[in-house]
């Protein structure tokens, strides 16, 4: 994303004027959607359908462009085709549409660079300054294209710095094991040649990008081997390119959660240190260890991470504050100014914040613990004690309320 | 459809029946054929000498009119038929009264042969106008006569024998359908099916021609333009005329205009071939015979091993030997009208020609070989108008419009009838026998069933030693190992030879690692036992998780070699038992593997031995429950065998499979409602759906209409396979095959369950699990294993820390669970998964086991 105005910068955003931005590539449909929230107000080119009334009185319906400035009510973010639907009511009137009514923008990539302005409801925040602040730096490294497989099943995923995108999903019958051995090989080969083209119709390997097979057992390899020989067979010079530059690296597993063993592991480290998604999933693994240590310095939930960033336990000298960014999205003012509060008074004790996406394999890890987390500087015991007296009815309920069988 | 497709749904019955069909025609000869037949028989007689007393004068008519008063093929005939019959011979044939051939009743294959080998020159013998004294009579060599008594016609010096060399086959198979004999062309497709369509409306046509003979029973003037006809026409002009309308019979359906086409080319090659082939014609067929013919009998020779198949072909390669006459026939007998006029005007002609010939032959020549007559199994179509013409009063009306629907539509209605049998749903329910399963077990006093899984840390010899097992037990033959041996050298693997008698797919034995669950069955005196062999390898463990769910009982091999139990232990030694301590494996025979390499040592067994049973009393083995023998997997001492080497000599307990008998396989809940994990789904001949897998709980039968969870189809049982053997009811603890029938195979994937559908069981993508932690637990991402199950999910929440002995609640939302407490933990999956409380499941993350535990 870029400034609209080359005179404008990150310091003299004007609340009044809002920020007008340009739409580069696609990756920017998910900042934009991170950068969006409910009651903003978006200026945007947009296509309405009118109904025109001639002097016979015949009506004829035709599709009128115009720019469209819409009171948020909602958004949806389309991953797969990095589109991002912002609906909401008119403000401003013209011609076709009067104040009031409901329109629907898309905003999208396309050639030309699309301006949309955006003016924040709740005024520019750190938190939404730092949104802007990731969604302006440029220079990004390509997307990683990932192949997590097992016997069966393969996702193929692209690794963006901010997000992973699961761009398909392949399952196959293999045969298992009987009195023949050749059903069940043939069963593989026609799951690497599914699997194969879906890869190539999904990721785009015309710009260098590195792929990444990662399986338990030999699948990775065998389907590497699959490709050399492919690629051998039909001569195709740019598979056997990238199939020569694979990485193969170890997972447990060919679920999408198998991930965060692959941008763990050594290989893509090496490739890809300091990018955002390593050093979160570094955080998120030293929680973790944390966690399994029982030191008292790692907490998560938000009554207990209040509490700890209350007394200033977040602070210089190793203290972290990890949150989901979809609190800041779609929660209303007075929930996302306490949790801007929060950040705030983090960076103020001179404590590192990450907001993860739930977009992203780390984020998911972080969603699954409440969404929030912290690594405390010093150790605090007991955070959880009297909130375990209020919430215990409540807890019960809910477990019963989940076992439906 | 595909052409074996075809030949698979072909009604051999049908086609067979073909052959008996008609048989009422008149018996009467032509005065020709009766002088040649009064000489023929004087002539046999002499031939015969004593002998002829032995045959009827029937017999030899029917034999001479068979054989086209050739006297040394009938003498042969008759001799080896009557005189000496062979032992084989089963039907005498004066008891068909029209002489039906040889082909369709007696003995089959060789008859067959003979017949058409040797009609053929005879054919052209007639044709051409030689007579009986041009055939040499080699009488005077009785032992050759014998030696070929399968084939009359074999009397021939031996300087005039030749080499048959199978002629090349006719491009296109269109030289009367005979060029590509194994392939069934689309003619004798077409033809095949219209049989089966005449068939069905035999008893429409039945009528028909008992109406047309009534007519012609009130015609006078009929009978004697045949007479007049026959005269001007020779002897075989009725006959020709016969395989006239047969030919037009059989290739109008596809080709409306072939008969016209082949007419002024045919005549011309086939009047040159018989005079150029001229002294072969008397001992072996033709030049263009052994093309039309001779390749029959090669299909007869090459597709021997199919055995049914040739015999049918057999049949459907009869029809070329009218056409061969048709076509010589042809020359010497011009049709009037066939030279000045039009293809259309030609083939009306033609037509109404066939019918008149069809109508004279049926009263003259009552004798016609079988294949002949055949053909008039079926009035032609015209000749169903010329009857309901005759009749005129509409009482044949409704079958005459059924008819042309016979001749148009053919194509249409062999596809429609393929189609037809392509779907699914016309196939009737399958039929219940209503058992009662469980009274039936009570009473069926077989052998007790057992399954145990083989587990153990990755090259501890589990693959080799249940090789070895499989070996001493005979279940698999030293033929086989050898093999496998020569096999395993060639790419240096010479020890995994044994592991290769489970080690199946190519990757594994490429490998050298058990990758996927092996299953193999062997029985005892007393039990049938089923082995389930285990990966070890870590990445493998989802399948070994599959295994041991299936398992009553576990053996689990230990390495004893030095370093291997100690790494084994820190590995998969311990995650594997703990792994089938919480799938409810209670008993473990520990296999002590490898004690060869170290001498037979008895303080490593038992220094193995303690540290082992202190781990397993700590991982909730119970000290009863748990079996030491020392082994050797790759020699097979203690297995089966008790070891001879003089260095194992202390050890005098029950070797490994005295160790599986006295195991009790787990109690069966029979009487529960159905439910049986899908452990392998794949295609059959009996089944495009073929599950496999063990009955958990439950009973089911043949005919039982079951529920598929969690895609929630119905489907029915077709069949079932019980350790390969077709049964009528399966229980719990019975590794099964159904061949499901009614359901689409989309619906049917591994690890779906099958149920009852009166009581499925649920569905569910949340659920609450009381679980033993082996490792920190937190909310955190998990993939969820139960059974072949192996689903993504996570731990939503942890509501509870349990005690370990009474199960009551110590903490309550606890931020963190330690290993090897308990706790009551939610867990939440992507999707839907069938679920039921008591259900066993296992949590893995990372490549770890994190915890497991049963459902509430």
């Amino acid at each position: 994303m870029r400034f609209a105005s080359k005179r404008q910068t990150l310091e003299g955003i004007d609340e009044e004027d809002g920020v007008s931005l340009l739409i580069v590539e696609p990756e920017d449909m998910w900042h934009a959607n991170n950068l969006i929230s409910v009651g903003d107000i978006i200026h945007a080119p947009a296509l309405r359908k009118v109904t025109v009334t001639t002097a016979t009185g015949s009506t004829i319906g035709k599709g009128v462009r115009m720019n469209l400035s819409v009171k948020v009510k909602s958004t949806f973010f389309d991953p797969l085709a990095s589109e991002l639907k912002v609906s909401g009511t008119v403000v401003n009137e013209n011609e076709w549409v009067s104040v009031g009514q409901h329109h629907t923008l898309t905003l999208r990539y396309e050639k030309a660079d699309i301006k949309f302005t955006i003016w924040k409801k709740a005024g520019w925040d750190s938190v939404a300054i730092q949104s802007l602040k990731e969604a302006l730096s440029e220079d990004r490294p390509e997307a990683i294209a990932a192949v997590v497989m097992q016997e069966g099943l393969a996702n193929i995923c692209l690794i963006t710095e901010f997000r992973t995108i699961v761009k398909q999903r392949i399952e196959s019958a293999i045969p298992k094991k009987r009195s023949t051995s050749k059903e069940s090989s043939s069963g593989m080969t026609a799951f690497y040649d599914k699997t194969l083209s879906n890869l190539r119709n999904a990721v785009d390997f015309s710009i260098p990008r590195t792929l990444l097979l990662a399986s338990p057992g030999f699948v990775a390899q065998d389907f590497r081997a699959h490709m050399q020989s492919e690629a051998a067979r039909t001569g195709d010079k740019s598979l056997q390119r990238i199939a020569k530059e694979a990485v193969i690296v170890h997972s447990s597993t060919g679920h999408v959660h198998s991930l965060n063993e692959v941008l763990k592991s050594p290989e893509v480290k090496k490739m890809m240190h300091d990018t955002k998604f390593t050093i979160e999933t570094n955080l998120m693994d030293q929680f973790y260890d944390r966690m399994r240590k029982d030191d008292g310095k790692a907490w998560y939930g938000t009554k207990p991470v209040e509490k700890a960033i209350a007394e200033g336990a977040v602070g210089r000298g190793g203290g972290v504050l990890l949150v989901n960014n979809a609190f800041f999205r779609s929660m209303d003012v007075a929930t996302r100014r306490k949790y801007v509060a929060l950040v705030d008074k983090v960076k103020k004790d001179g404590g590192e914040v990450r907001l993860l996406s739930s977009d992203h394999e780390s984020g998911k890890r972080l969603e699954a613990l409440g969404g929030i987390a912290t690594i405390l500087t010093y150790p605090m015991f007991d955070l959880d004690e009297d909130e375990e007296e209020e919430e215990g009815n409540e807890g019960n309920n809910s477990a019963e309320g989940t076992m439906v069988l | 459809m595909s052409r074996h497709q075809y030949v698979r749904n072909l009604d051999y019955q049908d086609a067979m029946d073909e052959f008996e069909g008609f048989s009422e025609e008149e018996d009467e000869l032509s005065p020709e054929d009766r002088a040649l037949m009064n000489q023929g028989v004087a002539d046999v007689q002499a031939a015969l000498g004593v002998e002829a007393s032995k045959v009827t004068v029937a017999q030899i008519e029917e034999s001479l009119w068979h054989y086209y008063y050739d006297i040394d093929k009938t003498v042969t005939y008759l001799t080896s038929k009557f005189i000496n019959p062979r032992p084989k011979a089963t039907k005498p044939a004066p008891q068909q009264p029209n002489g039906k051939s040889v082909t369709s009743t007696i003995d089959f294959a060789p008859a067959g042969l003979s017949l058409e080998l040797d009609l053929h020159p005879n054919w052209a013998t007639k044709c051409l106008g030689l007579t009986d004294d041009a055939i040499p009579a080699p009488r005077a060599r009785p032992s050759l006569s014998h030696f070929f008594r399968d084939m009359p016609w074999g009397n021939i010096p031996k300087h005039r024998e030749t080499t048959f060399i199978p002629p090349p086959a006719a491009p296109g198979g269109l030289l009367g359908g005979s060029g590509a004999p194994p392939k069934m062309s689309k003619l004798q497709a077409l033809a095949a099916a219209r049989k089966k369509k005449a068939e069905e409306k035999n008893a429409v046509n039945d009528k028909v021609e008992q109406a047309r003979m009534g007519v012609k029973e009130l015609s006078v003037k009929e009978p004697l333009a045949d007479k007049a006809n026959l005269s001007t026409a020779g002897p075989f002009s009725k006959r020709l005329k016969t395989s006239e309308s047969a030919a037009q019979d059989r290739v109008a359906p596809t080709f409306a205009t072939q008969p016209t086409q082949p007419e002024p080319a045919q005549p011309v090659e086939v009047a040159k071939a018989p005079e150029d082939e001229l002294p072969l014609a008397k001992a072996q067929p033709s030049a263009f015979a052994q093309s039309l013919f001779g390749s029959s009998s090669n299909t007869r020779k090459s597709e021997a091993p199919r055995d049914e198949l040739p015999d049918i072909q057999a049949q459907h390669f009869a029809p070329p030997k009218i056409d061969f006459p048709f076509c010589v026939g042809k020359a010497p007998k011009p049709t009037p009208t066939s030279i000045e006029l039009g293809p259309a005007f030609e083939l009306s002609k033609r037509k109404r020609d066939d019918s008149e010939g069809y109508e004279t032959t049926v009263v003259l020549y009552p004798n016609l070989p079988q294949f002949v007559r055949d053909n008039f199994a079926q009035p032609s179509p015209d000749d169903i108008v010329l009857a309901a013409q005759a009749q005129a009063k509409g009482k044949a009306g409704q079958k005459t419009t059924a008819q042309p629907k016979k001749k148009g539509t053919q194509s249409t209605e062999a596809v429609t009838a393929g189609v037809n049998e392509l779907k699914i749903d016309d196939a009737p329910l399958p039929k219940s026998r209503n058992l009662d399963v469980l009274s039936e077990f009570e009473k069926s006093k077989s052998k007790k069933t057992a399954s145990f899984v083989v587990v153990g840390h990755v090259d501890a010899g589990k693959s080799t030693m249940m090789g070895r097992l499989l070996l001493d037990l005979k279940v698999v033959d030293q033929r086989t190992v050898d093999r496998l041996r020569k096999e395993a050298e060639t790419i240096g693997k010479s020890s995994f030879a044994l592991a290769w008698v489970l080690d199946q797919r190519s990757e594994e034995r490429s490998r050298g690692v058990t990758i996927d669950v092996a299953t193999n069955r062997f029985e005892t005196e007393h039990t049938a036992f089923t082995i389930l062999d285990a990966p070890g390898h870590q990445d493998f463990i989802p399948n070994m998780i599959a295994g041991a769910s299936q398992a009553d009982f576990a053996i689990l091999v230990i390495d004893a070699s030095t370093g291997a139990f100690e790494s084994g232990l820190k590995g998969q030694t311990r995650e594997h038992s703990l792994l089938i301590r919480s799938m409810g494996v209670s008993r473990v025979i520990v296999a002590v593997n490898k004690l060869d390499m170290v001498a037979w040592s008895q303080e490593r067994f038992n220094e193995i031995k303690d540290q082992m049973s202190g781990f397993l009393s700590s991982a909730n083995f119970q000290h009863k429950n748990i079996a030491f023998v020392p082994v050797s997997g790759l020699q097979g001492d203690n297995l089966v065998r008790r070891s001879s080497d003089p260095a194992a000599s202390w050890y005098t307990g029950p070797t490994l499979v005295e160790e599986l008998e006295n195991s009790e396989p787990n109690a069966r809940a029979l009487a529960s409602p159905l439910r049986m994990t899908i452990s392998e789904v794949y295609r059959t001949m009996q089944s495009p759906v073929t599950v496999s897998g063990r009955i958990d709980a439950g009973s089911l039968q043949m005919g039982d209409a079951i529920l598929i969870q969690p895609s929630g189809e119905k489907a029915y049982v077709k069949s079932i396979l019980a350790d390969d053997a077709p049964v009528d009811w399966a229980v719990a603890g019975q590794n099964v095959v159904l061949h499901l029938s009614h359901v689409d195979p989309a619906h049917v994937r591994v690890a779906d369950i099958i149920c009852d559908p009166a009581k499925p069981i649920p569905r569910a993508d949340t659920f609450t699990l009381k679980a033993l932690a082996f490792d920190f637990l937190m909310p955190m991402q998990v993939d969820v294993h139960r059974g072949r199950l192996h689903a993504a999910g996570r731990i939503e929440a942890i509501p509870a820390l349990l005690d370990k002995v009474t199960g009551s609640v110590i903490k309550k939302k606890p931020k963190i669970v330690k290993p090897a407490t308990v706790a009551r933990i939610v867990v939440k999956l992507d999707g839907l998964v069938p679920l039921e409380a008591g259900q066993r499941v296992v949590l893995r993350s990372g490549g770890q086991t994190v915890a497991a535990g049963l459902l509430e």
